[in-house]
């Protein structure tokens, strides 16, 4: 009998509904799990008591017929999302201990279609990473490991504890957000599927503000029609979000199947550098003949700015972050360091309170901000983020969706040298450019490469179209016959 | 005349621009729905929003949006269709998110106009360079505790309307009369309650001088959070005369922000230039711009009350007023309307602004009342001109009756029944009256008729007294003159 932890959501609804176990059972199963991979350090605050009793609410609803669409459904929540009553930290020291009076809209939504919050997951330090190394609780580990080798890898960030939970069967799904790349990288490192919706799909209200021009919610999930189903629980417009969007949320797990004949698949040329790692290369051939065989056609395109995507992203989003984490000052909430004065106590504070690269992103994002360089850097970064954005505009009047690799590598090892931020910043280099035009962006296990890890296929499509983006990815997932980790018995 | 100051050297010339920072009136604040209510407990309205706390979002309020348009309409100002609220980034523990939310270089209000109504009844136009829509800051309070400050929330958040003037005015008296006139055209509007005391209309002062005949601006310095038109006006005066001794001692006057002390008279430096803010000012990704079409500042506009410019042309068109008393009644809108009421009811607008302008407001100014709580009501006074004009009583009954209305509240013609006060205008019983006063006093009105008439004076005073005071003094002369005549 296969363990109640290695079922789909898809699944594990329809079983639930045929009452073939308990909503407590599949939560039980996940505690136990959670507690035998303490080791990867996937979650900062475990919420077993939370868990137990959510999940015996399903069952009452499981019974009377008021099942919601996640009713029983086991999720990890990542530590951004504020949670009421429940410490949110953002892997930050400076919030340790912080336990906010209310409840992020998403995590509500999620709640109220009656999924069970098993825990807190880990993430890099205010969402700022891209190994999950950042985080003041420690690194989380990768659940997969290289042949031949025994040393720890990254799950990749920020939504590392998020990716290794799924990854590793302690959650059946987990939310997940996503500046610069933070759900598809790590989805793509850990072998699942992360999707981040356009911008304003999800309200951000109550989740721990990085930069919020780019910051969106996500579902991280082990298949294509579990993220549909859980992000249409996710979205939805939000009038304390201004930039929340007003359209109805269409259901999304209802284009699934609908495959991709006659549709136009853009392959940007600027995605194939010098020197792509030829793996990576290797499945992204892959993957567009699969869409070939599927009924595609494909189109070379050009996004010609793409090379400007990185810098501009990392002035955007610094000089955003640099305001959004100014309320950590410890007057109110979190860690205080008393001081000869309040300018003294502020400096003591978040000299304590922040990692090193939270504190060289404010650096950088108030030097960006200040007298005399705004012009030639925020302004010049903003003409250059509309430029990108109408890269992707005329490419979506040729093409329907854009396929392109996740990440320019496989997950790295936690030993790995990692002191050049620039190096670790070309993560990002893929997933970037689509935060910065808004539009949706999902990662799809493609395949292994020849050390045994997994590798991400990116899909891209226009702002409001995730409908398409759902048809790619379910394509790419059944042609890739993904060999998933063994969920443990 | 202009406001000069007189220097070793020659004449200065004062250049002061104002920054007035106007509470909207609104139930809630800026971006969240905490109440703006005064005088409410510490940190009793204060959402998580204006706590600042993780995650949080502003929404805008619409009605300040509105209110704000409203007010950019009324100063006769450019509506911006189209603006960005800002964020401006400094540490300070009365600003919980670290920065205040407002407006930088697209304001939602552009230049405007303000006329000036000077003593002399002539005006003079002062430029409003923009009026933009931003969030105040919470209170510190640091003398309660010996080791700690306190901070009250409540404030954190308030919208305000920031209004800015171009450097137009040359005086600390014409500063005044800005004030004086903004609050008025506030009030109108219904936008801001205009209440320095409460702190729900401060004003920034920048204030340089320069030699008369010259064009140039000189370094200038902004007096900060000034809370009452009298210490504006003084502040600025003192800041004037401070410049003109550094210029002429052959100093240079710092550009810096000084704090006005009305105890000593004096202002002084506020912070240090090493401590210089830089505000790092950028567009706020969690609001979108504010954007709005013709047909929502065309709906603004047809709800404008009539405001005291076109008040004031109307009273002098209409009532024949003269520039000075027209504003000195626009002044205050329930002092317009009052006065217009009592000018219908009477019939008789002249008498009715002698009346209202100077009695009554000299008895409110006595008492220390407002306008609407006035012991005489607008439909009491316009009948008791009424009854003045319809010779009912005389001017001098008029006095009299109008005390005791002052005192009761009573409706004049009920006074004026009871005390029997009513003006004899039949000839009969004034005829007789004065029969029988020269019967009596025959020696005076041999004298009279010897050529010695001012005795008439007398005699109406006799004729008035016979009739307790109610006969027409005016008839009363035109009857004795005939009789007496030789």
């Amino acid at each position: 009998m296969t363990s109640l932890t290695s079922l789909t959501i898809a699944e594990a609804r329809d079983q639930l509904a045929k009452k073939e176990f308990t909503a407590l059972e599949l939560t039980e199963a996940h505690l136990q799990a959670m507690e035998k991979a303490k080791g990867l350090n996937a979650f900062i605050t475990p919420t077993a008591d939370i868990a137990r009793a959510r999940a015996k609410e399903s069952d009452a609803r499981l019974q009377s017929g008021k099942a919601g669409a996640l009713e029983g459904i086991p999720l990890g929540i990542k530590d951004l999302f504020c949670t009421e009553g429940v410490q949110t930290t953002a892997a930050s020291h400076i919030l340790e201990g912080f336990k906010p009076p209310y409840e992020s809209t998403v995590s509500q939504k999620l709640r109220d279609a009656g999924s069970v919050m098993l825990g807190k997951l880990n993430l890099d330090e205010f969402a700022m990473g891209s190994s999950n190394m950042s985080s003041y609780f420690g690194p989380v580990k990768n659940p997969w490991k290289a042949k031949g080798r025994s040393d720890d890898l990254v799950p990749g960030g920020s939504s590392g504890g998020s990716a290794a939970a799924v990854s590793g069967y302690l959650a059946m799904g987990a939310t997940g957000t996503d500046t610069g790349g933070s759900i598809r990288q790590p989805a793509s490192f850990c072998g699942i599927v992360g999707v981040k919706p356009t911008y304003g799909r999800c309200s951000r209200w109550g989740i721990v503000a990085f930069a919020s021009s780019l910051d969106q919610a996500g579902p991280m999930t082990r298949s294509v029609r579990d993220a549909a189903i859980m992000l249409k629980a996710m979205c939805g417009h939000d009038p304390m979000d201004s930039t929340s969007s007003p359209r109805t949320v269409p259901d999304f797990e209802a284009v699934l199947g609908q495959g991709v004949k006659g549709l136009r698949i853009g392959i940007p040329k600027e995605y194939r550098p010098d020197g792509l790692n030829s793996e990576v290369a290797a499945l992204w051939d892959k993957g567009i003949q699969w869409l070939k065989d599927a009924g595609a056609t494909t189109v070379d395109i050009s996004l010609p700015h793409t090379k400007y995507a990185l810098p501009t992203y990392y002035i955007v989003a610094p000089a955003e972050a640099s305001s959004n984490l100014a309320r950590y000052d410890g007057v109110r909430f979190g860690q205080r360091v008393d001081g000869k004065s309040l300018d003294d106590m502020y400096a003591k504070t978040r000299a304590a309170g922040f990692g090193t690269e939270v504190k060289r992103r404010i650096l950088i994002g108030t030097y960006v901000l200040s007298a005399g360089y705004y012009d030639a850097y925020y302004l010049k970064a903003q003409k250059v983020r509309a430029l990108i954005s109408k890269d992707f505009a005329d490419a979506f009047e040729k093409v329907d969706a854009i396929v392109t690799p996740t990440a320019p590598t496989a997950a790295f090892g936690m030993n790995d040298k990692q002191d050049d931020p620039v190096a670790m910043y070309l993560n990002d280099v893929f997933t970037v450019p689509a935060s910065l035009a808004g539009i949706p962006g999902a990662s799809v296990p493609g395949g292994l490469t020849s050390e045994g890890l997994p590798l991400g296929l990116q899909v891209l499509t226009n702002r409001w179209d995730e409908e398409t983006m759902f048809r790619v990815c379910q394509t790419l997932e059944e042609a890739a016959a993904f060999p998933s980790l063994k969920a443990p018995s | 005349m202009s406001y000069l100051i007189k220097g070793e050297s020659g004449d200065w010339e004062v250049v002061i621009g104002l920054e007035v920072h106007a509470q909207v009136i609104s139930k809630a604040k800026l971006f969240s729905g905490a109440p703006t209510d005064f005088g409410a407990g510490p940190n009793t309205q204060v959402s998580f929003v204006d706590a600042g706390m993780p995650g949080m979002l502003p929404v805008v309020n619409a009605h300040c949006v509105q209110q704000a348009v409203r007010t950019g309409l009324g100063l006769k100002a450019k509506i911006n269709q189209y603006s960005v609220f800002a964020r401006k980034n400094y540490f300070y523990a009365d600003m919980p998110q670290g920065y205040q939310i407002s407006q930088y270089d697209k304001p939602i209000v552009g230049e405007g106009t303000l006329i000036l109504d000077m003593p002399d009844g002539s005006t003079r136009a002062i430029g409003i360079e923009r009026l933009h829509l931003e969030q105040d800051a919470g209170k510190l309070i640091h003398d309660r505790q010996p080791k700690q400050s306190l901070v009250d929330l409540n404030r954190s958040g308030v919208p305000l309307m920031e209004i800015v003037s171009k450097p137009d005015l040359r005086s600390p008296e014409e500063a005044g009369l800005y004030l004086k006139k903004l609050r008025s055209i506030l009030r109108y509007l219904g936008t801001c309650d205009g209440n320095m005391e409460e702190g729900s209309m401060r004003c920034d002062a920048n204030v340089s001088v320069r030699p008369v005949g010259s064009t140039e601006l000189r370094t200038r310095c902004e007096i900060k959070n000034v809370n009452s038109v009298r210490f504006v006006m003084q502040a600025i005066e003192h800041e004037a005369m401070r410049h003109v001794e550094v210029w002429e001692g052959g100093g240079k006057v710092d550009q810096e922000t000084r704090l006005y002390d009305s105890n000593k008279g004096e202002t002084r430096p506020m912070r240090s230039k090493e401590m210089a803010h830089d505000y790092r000012y950028f567009p706020d990704p969690d609001l979108l711009p504010l954007e709005f079409d013709d047909a929502f500042v065309a709906g603004i506009k047809s709800t404008l009350p009539e405001l005291p410019d076109d008040k004031k042309a109307r009273f002098i068109s209409a009532y024949g007023l003269s520039a000075y008393d027209a504003g000195v009644l626009v002044a205050e809108q329930e002092n317009a309307d009052y006065y217009e009421d009592v000018a219908k009811k009477s019939g008789d607008a002249k008498l009715a602004n002698n009346w209202v302008a100077n009695n009554l407001f000299g008895v409110l100014n006595t008492k220390g009342l407002a306008i609407a709580q006035s012991p005489v009501s607008a439909d009491h006074l316009g009948k008791l001109l009424g009854l003045i004009k319809s010779n009912t009583i005389s001017g001098r009954q008029a006095k009299d009756v109008f005390e005791i209305m002052v005192e009761t509240s009573r409706d004049p013609d009920v006074i004026v029944a009871e005390r029997g006060l009513t003006q004899i205008t039949d000839t009969g019983p004034i005829d007789a009256a004065i029969d029988k006063v020269m019967a009596e006093n025959a020696d005076k009105v041999a004298q009279y008729r010897s050529g010695k008439v001012q005795l008439m004076g007398w005699f109406v005073g006799q004729v008035m007294k016979a009739t307790q005071g109610k006969a027409n003094p005016a008839l009363c002369t035109e009857l004795l003159t005939k009789k007496l005549a030789p």
